[in-house]
């Protein structure tokens, strides 16, 4: 029997598409929280240093912004752990412990830190000293970063499964280092570029409502100061997320060779690659990448590609075809090919079957411990013994080489657009320009698009996993009908429209007020 | 911690609440919004799947013969 006759394939389409849905939704309003956090607590540290109430109106104003956000977003990240549970329950299960512990450790932090200077941050204006106040401001601002560290831990594992051991009696993952999994090298890389990237969205959108001000002949004073704020957090951000990317490319590199490809879309890789600019790869279709044949109209920096992801001019990049078929790492380590990888996942599948029909069987210890080092030596393996055809080991090509570009591009966009504004407000006068003004109030749905895309990347680019060579989606999925993950996915659809247009309608009002 | 410490975390929650304009109207989104969350969602279209196929203290058997299957069979 095929399982897919057991499985609806459209199950796990539709609770791919239903779980992307909720996490572009709940993006939406993180970074803007984290970015927004920066600068309210900056405009205010400028109040406490000064004690000119100009600047505490103008903290005021910024704090008003970011609590609409905030309570717009506060909530919509557990629908993911609902979704977990109902639609991805092998998966949910399977991670066992090592989600547990950070996420408990991101809830507990979420409701003391936030719900305790939150409170302070909008009620204590009159009720505290400055210093608290101002104290009480940076650590909202660190409470919701560290946050986002937890989340990040969580998916930084599955990107790069480490710190932990498969139990085959319970089915689960059992975490051995709690140390290798909340510092693991990929998190670090996975937060500093998360966490950078938002402050982006933060400026960008200081900027942007500053410039609509200034457009509107409106609250001059206060734009002209926070469009400066606003544009210094997002070039220093800007040129950070460009190292971070940098530093995040390499680990993706070593770690995630196959992302790298499609992002890259190279078919057939060596020494000295080259980093496409861009080409007409066909937006539509996976690439015929067996035939290795180029897109037409590739415009490329020689080297790059080897620069950035081994910071060698002559660096070796595998491509699709060689992690395919396997390939020798420059220090020696030969990697197995795809059909040998598939036979030991294979082999691991069968050794747990036999595992656990022996263990009710009875058997001596002998035989299970036999059987327990056969599923161990595979079990680096264990997810690639799910899949049928090789092919399905390649992410789609298309999105990930397009929401590559979109996010580099787009990055590179916003630091010559913070360093135009800053010119403009030290050496020329920004109230004037209607053009950069118009620019600003655009680039905010940009920043967005480009945020967004570094997500695709990151999600898509490590497809079929959802745990990174230990777990497709196809084993993760549950058993359920399809059409109930269709009606869900179309209610949030409906909740998260109107919820996005109910915030947008307030925000607007709030900054239609002005301070 | 002395008694006015605590009064005065009570005075600082209990004032700002009930001199809240915009936050009024945060509160109640964000209240709606955790009744459609865990009251409708959860309730209605989010069970755990695994504790409704198996029994209690046996759901690694279910999900075991789920994932051995998905890896055997094809």
């Amino acid at each position: 029997m095929n399982f897919l006759s057991a499985i609806d394939l459209g199950t796990i389409e539709w609770s791919r598409a239903q779980f992307a849905l909720t996490a572009i939704y709940h993006w939406l309003f993180v970074p803007l929280t984290l970015g927004l956090a920066v600068v309210m607590a900056v405009m205010e540290t400028k109040y406490y240093l000064t004690k000119d109430d100009f600047w505490k109106r103008t903290a005021m104003f910024w704090q008003r912004l970011f609590g609409v956000n905030f309570a717009m977003g506060v909530a919509t990240g557990i629908i993911l752990e609902f979704e977990f549970g109902t639609n991805w329950s092998n998966y949910s299960w399977f991670v066992g412990d090592i989600f547990g512990a950070p996420l408990a450790i991101e809830g507990i932090v979420a409701f003391f830190m936030e719900s305790t200077f939150v409170a302070v941050m909008f009620f204590g204006w009159k009720k505290v000293s400055p210093g608290f106040h101002l104290a009480a401001t940076w650590l909202t601002g660190l409470g919701a970063t560290l946050s986002a560290w937890w989340i990040l831990v969580a998916n930084a594992w599955m990107q790069y499964p480490v710190g932990c051991e498969f139990n085959p009696d319970t089915m689960r993952n059992e975490m051995v280092s709690f140390a290798d999994v909340a510092l693991s090298p990929f998190a670090i890389d996975k937060f500093c570029h998360t966490v950078i990237s938002a402050w982006i969205i933060g400026g960008v959108f200081t900027v942007a409502v500053s410039c609509w001000y200034l457009l509107k002949k409106r609250e001059e004073k206060m734009a002209l100061a926070s469009v400066k704020i606003g544009a210094i957090v997002g070039l220093i951000a800007s040129i950070g997320a460009a190292a971070t990317g940098h530093h995040s490319a390499q680990r993706v590199a070593e770690v995630q060779p196959m992302k790298l490809a499609a992002m890259e879309a190279l078919y057939n890789g060596g020494e000295s690659q080259s980093l496409t600019v861009i080409s007409l790869l066909n937006p539509f279709t996976q690439p015929d990448y067996e035939k290795g044949e180029e897109a037409p109209l590739k415009i490329a920096v020689p080297y790059g590609l080897s620069i950035l992801a081994t910071n060698s001019l002559g660096g070796y990049v595998p491509g699709v075809n060689d992690i395919l078929n396997g390939y020798t790492r420059p220090n020696g380590i030969r990697e197995l090919s795809a059909d040998e990888k598939i036979e030991r996942g294979q082999l691991a599948i069968q050794a747990l079957a036999d595992y656990r029909a022996a263990k009710k069987d009875g058997a001596d210890k002998a035989q299970l411990n036999a059987l327990l080092d056969k599923l161990k030596v595979n079990m680096p393996y264990f997810g690639y013994g799910y899949i049928r055809d090789k092919s399905e080991l390649v992410p789609p090509i298309p999105i990930n080489f397009y929401a590559f570009r979109v996010m580099v591009g787009v990055g590179c966009l916003l630091i010559l657009f913070f360093m135009v504004v800053l010119f403009f407000c030290y050496k020329r006068d920004i109230s004037r320009p209607a053009w950069l003004q118009k620019t600003a109030i655009v680039m905010v749905p940009l920043a967005y698009l480009a945020s967004e895309c570094g997500w695709l990347v990151a999600e898509f680019g490590r497809q079929p996993w959802t745990i990174q060579d230990m777990l497709p989606t196809v084993a993760s999925v549950s058993n359920v009908n399809s059409g109930s993950v269709v009606i869900t996915f179309f209610i949030f659809l409906a909740l998260f429209t109107t919820m996005l247009a109910v915030e947008i309608n307030i925000m607007l009002k709030q900054i239609s007020k002005g301070a | 911690m002395g008694k006015g410490f605590l009064t005065n975390v009570f005075r600082l929650y209990y004032d700002g609440f009930r001199n809240m304009t915009l936050g009024r109207t945060l509160w109640i989104i964000i209240l709606v919004k955790l009744f459609v969350i865990f009251v409708v969602l959860k309730v209605f279209f989010f069970p755990n799947h695994i504790k409704e196929n198996s029994t209690a203290g046996e759901e690694d058997e279910y999900v075991a013969g789920e994932m051995i299957k998905r890896g055997i069979d094809h």
